[in-house]
């Protein structure tokens, strides 16, 4: 139980004092970034199954008494040896308590609470909390926060809630939207869950692949949410883009959810993140892709990417993560921006626009047909693009419009551009790149 | 009078300061880190002694050969006793000055500094 798990307490790293030390350097720091955030999100996950999923409440609720029992008793100077099985036992031993008393009415504890003063207790505990079950519950969570039934922002905001083990606050901020809203768009999603009766399990046969999707779906707005913060004065929220990365992870762990478009996601990720170091300035400033350091891109998660599209190819199946990622593998491994291999990458935007046409797509395929066929080409590409409509709002029209004008030398033109651009930004990493352009242009149209 | 300072030894025993049921688990990691980072520094700078946190609920007995027992939590949770810390210092003054550094304070907490009475040892006469 829990006095014999702390048995082997260990005081804290660099300690130097009287007493009984045992350092294991390196864990403090660990502890405050992502330890409870990460054993949060594990331990909801498997309180889920045992619950059930009308009761993800419940669940948050034991979590909350056993980091606060970690709380009170690691302040006082002691982390345990097994700080991550110590926390785990703890809630453990509360949801049995809970099972035991049957206090709840709903369904499914008075199932598994029946069961438990049925049986054999511990055997039974130890079925519910056993290693191989246990594995795969963040992955069941996975499926339950991304069910088809939750719009998009719920199934994100419950991911983050539930998996990452983001607090209402930490995620409003992420959002900025209200706490009150955050909080109601949670409340109503597991709502929606219970009236759907999602079931808590990792779906097979048919269902499989369209829930897959769905899941991939949400990992990809969560990782793009992180690196195009869309708001807020933060142009990289990597934290956000890392927990892609780790729930994706998750998924190719598992042989069924190891699909080749998995991969292709994963590899797409791996390749935008390999960026990441080398996209801001000295000044916090937004770098494009031309005037970035590619020494200061990340080598390992480049390689680890090839290997993952490598891996996508395993089927016939050409899906958008796959040409995307291609498209991110083409630049990853040009030595420097002029090397680049625009005619690929115009070929790869050309199958994306015939799989899965977007406003988006045709205006990153029209910087392509301007890097092959020169700044003129480009603009007419963007002068045939349909559902322009959409786009706007959209800042990033109106800088590569600026760009193909500068390029043709058409500064008062490129000018009203990157106005009209940095009306429609609010980031200031992106703003402050716009003015830059825009001094620029006009200090050239002076001329 | 001999010097005592180093010798002195002052306990200091926490009360209340329970997190916000509206913590986020980074929020649980940052505040313990508060501590281990205090008590760190206690450790360096060589006053820091012990501390151990003391299970929420127990017993309270009274009366004649303690028969009046009751079950705790005791009193209202903020006056509950969490825990304790030994440290030394050259007086009270001093053992204060300490005491006010903990993260108990940012989460609504206190302490009460009290200084370890010694024994004499008393020569015979």
């Amino acid at each position: 139980m829990i006095t014999d798990s702390r048995s082997s307490d260990v005081s804290l790293p660099n300690s130097n004092g009287g007493g009984p030390t045992n350092s294991n350097g390196g864990e403090p720091t660990q502890l405050v970034d992502n330890f409870f955030r990460l054993e949060a999100g594990r331990m909801v996950s498997t309180l889920t199954r045992i619950f059930g999923l009308d009761n993800i409440d419940l669940a948050e609720d034991v979590v909350q008494d056993a980091m606060l029992k970690a709380l009170q008793q690691w302040s006082y100077g002691k982390v345990p040896g097994n700080p991550s099985g110590w926390i785990m036992q703890v809630a453990k031993n509360r949801a049995l308590d809970i099972l035991r008393k049957q206090t709840l009415v709903q369904r499914k504890e008075n199932e598994v609470g029946e069961q438990l003063r049925r049986s054999n207790e511990q055997s039974f505990a130890a079925e519910l909390f056993a290693p191989e079950e246990v594995k795969d519950d963040q992955l069941r969570m996975i499926f339950a926060c991304c069910h088809p039934v939750l719009s998009p922002e719920s199934q994100i905001g419950l991911t983050l809630k539930t998996l990452c083990g983001l607090g209402v606050a930490e995620i409003s901020r992420s959002f900025l939207a209200k706490e009150e809203t955050i909080a109601k768009r949670l409340s109503r999603a597991r709502q929606t869950l219970r009236d759907a009766r999602v079931p808590f399990e990792i779906p097979s046969g048919p269902e499989l692949s369209e829930r897959l999707d769905s899941v991939l779906q949400v990992l990809y707005l969560l990782f793009n949410e992180g690196y195009n913060a869309s708001h807020g004065p933060e142009l990289i929220r990597w934290d956000l883009s890392a927990e892609a990365l780790r729930l994706s992870e998750l998924l190719l762990a598992h042989p069924s959810c190891n699909t080749p478009k998995s991969n292709a996601l994963h590899a797409l990720m791996l390749f935008q993140a390999s960026r990441f170091p080398a996209r801001l300035g000295d000044h916090g400033n937004m770098l494009l892709l031309q005037d970035q350091d590619r020494s200061r891109w990340n080598k390992t998660m480049i390689e680890w990417g090839l290997f993952y599209l490598n891996q996508s190819a395993a089927g016939t199946e050409l899906s958008d993560f796959h040409l995307q990622a291609g498209i991110a593998a083409c630049h990853c491994l040009a030595d420097s921006y002029e090397a680049t291999d625009w005619r690929k990458i115009l070929s790869l935007y050309d199958l994306l626009n015939a799989i899965n046409p977007s406003p988006v797509v045709a205006l990153n395929r029209a910087v392509a047909v301007s890097k092959v066929h020169g700044a003129e080409a480009g603009l007419v590409s963007v002068t045939q693009m349909e559902n322009t409509r959409s786009l706007e709002a959209y800042y990033l029209l109106y800088a590569v419009l600026a760009e193909f004008q500068i390029e043709l030398g058409n500064f008062q033109a490129a000018s009203a551009h990157l106005r009209k651009a940095l009306d429609l930004t609010t980031l200031h990493s992106e703003q402050d790149f716009l003015r830059g352009k825009l001094e620029y242009c006009e200090k050239m149209s002076a001329v | 009078m001999p010097d005592l300072s180093s010798e002195t030894r002052f306990m200091l025993i926490l009360r209340g300061g329970k997190a916000d049921r509206d913590f986020s688990p980074s929020e649980y990691g940052r505040t313990i880190q508060k501590y281990l980072d205090w008590i760190e520094g206690l450790r360096k700078k060589g006053v820091y002694e012990a501390g151990e946190p003391l299970e929420e609920t127990g017993r309270v007995l009274s009366g004649t050969s303690g028969a009046i027992v009751t079950d705790g939590p005791f009193a209202e949770s903020k006056e509950t006793v969490g825990g304790y810390f030994i440290i030394k210092a050259r007086d009270l003054v001093e053992a204060t000055e300490i005491a006010k550094g903990c993260p108990i304070f940012e989460s609504g907490g206190g302490l009460e500094v009290r200084q370890i009475a010694p024994i004499p040892s008393v020569e015979p006469a």
